[in-house]
């Protein structure tokens, strides 16, 4: 049994569509990427998965259970989590007030704060700092941190990279690495193509809404991926 | 000696504008929702307050014990099962929804109590006085409509900075979607949000009925001072409505201190 299935997904925002029958497996303790271009439906896809948007059809399962009928609140209980795009850390809070929210549900598991504060150390510094005032890349490594408060099982995180300076950036994925390492199921988003191949077990490549390639990153070729991710032939 | 009175009787006045003003600013705080009923459930409390007193005979202040409980349950179903669904959408709908609620319960008071003036009795606290010397004096009652004010406003503060729910009540003021992703269910913190509100208001309402008589009617005009407190006050902000609310008291003072004044010379 896989952790988490996808079939026929047809997500969209009113008259508009952005997934066309999406079909996805992932497994247990893989990181698993999603590839594609601006609008191809990554956002989407993950916004599903996590139960702010539903599709009209098809079926998602998580642990062999369906949840499509589950709101977003009641999936974070059974283990499914979301770091949003943007971040969307609670400006207002300071960053261990976001951390304790992050725990709202009270799932048990090996994430608590302590944990956190030893995968991000540069968060122990603001602690006390309101989130409003902290940089992209530390509200990105308070959004992860807030995500694993929720202990889940399965860890969706919507383009790491976004708006970050490089350096920065590899920071953050030496820190996802603890994350991944630690056996937890990610579903990663990105748009930086080298990123993701160098720490996806396997990867799916989106085009305008539908799955165009799937595979492991080593056996996909160059030519391969920029087809799939730009459309041409 | 006359200002100094205003300014005494202002602060004291203000503690009663604070309380409509708090519940008013936290269902705004934490839902962006304006509810124009909130004068009229205030009145709706001090009548609840009033039936209670008819059937126990108890001190209004004593059936506070029962009467917050039960409105504070009016809020949460209130919410629930009505307002939170005029918040999809723009914010024209739960303007039109309370402001219907408003004409409703006006009229559901009017069918049940008649448009007489009533009042709440309780004993001799309404017209004891503390004097502070060189002809001025506080009253019990007053002072302790401001102890009162100020020890809800506190409560409220702790609870919003110190608890596990208080933090999710800020959380989905900030980000409603991204509070859904903590595992918070924002439609049971909007109900919640709004019987601490009414709770407060009801407070408001028995206290006013306390100090003064009410109709049925009277609820839009609560409804005005709790939102000039509340808008000059600054949104979201817990003692701002406060000290607004007393400095706003003061004309209002001075304005029935002159006109006594006149009258006796």
């Amino acid at each position: 049994m896989s952790l988490l299935e996808l079939e026929g997904i047809n997500t969209g925002y009113g008259d508009f569509q952005a997934l066309f029958d999406v079909s996805l497996v992932v497994e247990e303790g893989e990181t698993f990427g999603v590839l594609g271009a601006n609008g191809a439906g990554k956002s989407t896809l993950l916004k599903t998965v996590a139960g702010l948007l539903r599709s009209p059809s098809g079926q998602v399962r998580f642990e062999g259970k369906p949840i499509e009928h589950l709101p977003a609140q009641k999936r974070v209980t059974l283990g499914i989590s979301l770091v949003p795009e943007g971040r969307r850390v609670f400006p207002s809070l300071t960053v261990h007030e976001n951390l304790q929210v992050g725990a709202h549900g009270r799932r048990r598991g090996p994430w608590d704060l302590d944990r956190v504060y030893d995968v991000f150390p540069l968060l122990v510094k603001l602690k006390s700092k309101q989130a409003s005032y902290l940089s992209g890349g530390e509200q990105q490594a308070l959004a992860i941190g807030r995500a694993l408060m929720s202990n889940p099982r399965l860890l969706l995180i919507d383009e790491v990279s976004l708006g970050l300076a490089p350096v920065v950036i590899r920071d953050l994925y030496e820190a996802l690495g603890e994350v991944t390492g630690s056996g937890m199921t990610v579903v990663l988003v990105e748009q930086d193509i080298r990123q993701i191949m160098e720490v996806a077990d396997r990867v799916s490549c989106l085009l305008e809404g539908r799955v165009v390639l799937e595979g492991p990153p080593r056996e996909l070729t160059r030519g391969q991926i920029t087809a799939a991710y730009f459309g041409v032939r | 000696m006359t200002w100094v009175n205003v300014v005494i009787q202002g602060v004291l006045l203000g503690g009663l504008y604070a309380l409509y003003a708090t519940g008013l600013s936290l269902v705004f705080g934490v839902m962006r929702l304006v509810n124009l009923a909130h004068g009229d459930l205030s009145i709706m409390g001090a009548f609840a307050c009033l039936v209670l007193v008819g059937i126990l005979d108890v001190n209004p202040l004593l059936s506070l014990v029962l009467v917050l409980p039960m409105i504070f349950v009016v809020g949460y179903l209130l919410q629930r099962l009505m307002l939170n669904f005029t918040l999809k959408g723009d914010d024209m709908r739960p303007l039109l929804a309370t402001f219907g609620l408003s004409v409703i319960i006006q009229n559901g008071l009017l069918v049940g109590f008649s448009a007489d003036s009533r009042g709440l009795d309780a004993g001799w606290i309404e017209n004891a006085s503390l004097s502070l010397g060189g002809g001025l004096a506080v009253g019990w009652f007053p002072l302790l409509t401001l102890v009162v004010a100020i020890l809800v406003i506190v409560l409220l503060n702790s609870f919003l900075t110190r608890t596990r729910l208080g933090r999710a009540f800020r959380a989905t003021s900030d980000d409603q979607e991204a509070a859904r992703l903590m595992g918070i269910d924002n439609r049971h913190i909007y109900a919640l949000a709004m019987g601490i509100a009414l709770g407060i208001v009801a407070l408001a309402g028995v206290f006013m009925g306390i100090r003064t008589t009410f109709t049925p009617g009277i609820g839009p005009a609560r409804l005005i001072f709790a939102f000039e407190a509340v808008i000059m006050g600054g949104l979201g902000s817990s003692w701002g409505p406060w000290r607004v609310a007393s400095h706003w008291a003061w004309p209002r003072r001075w304005a029935s201190s002159s006109r006594r004044a006149g009258e006796s010379s």
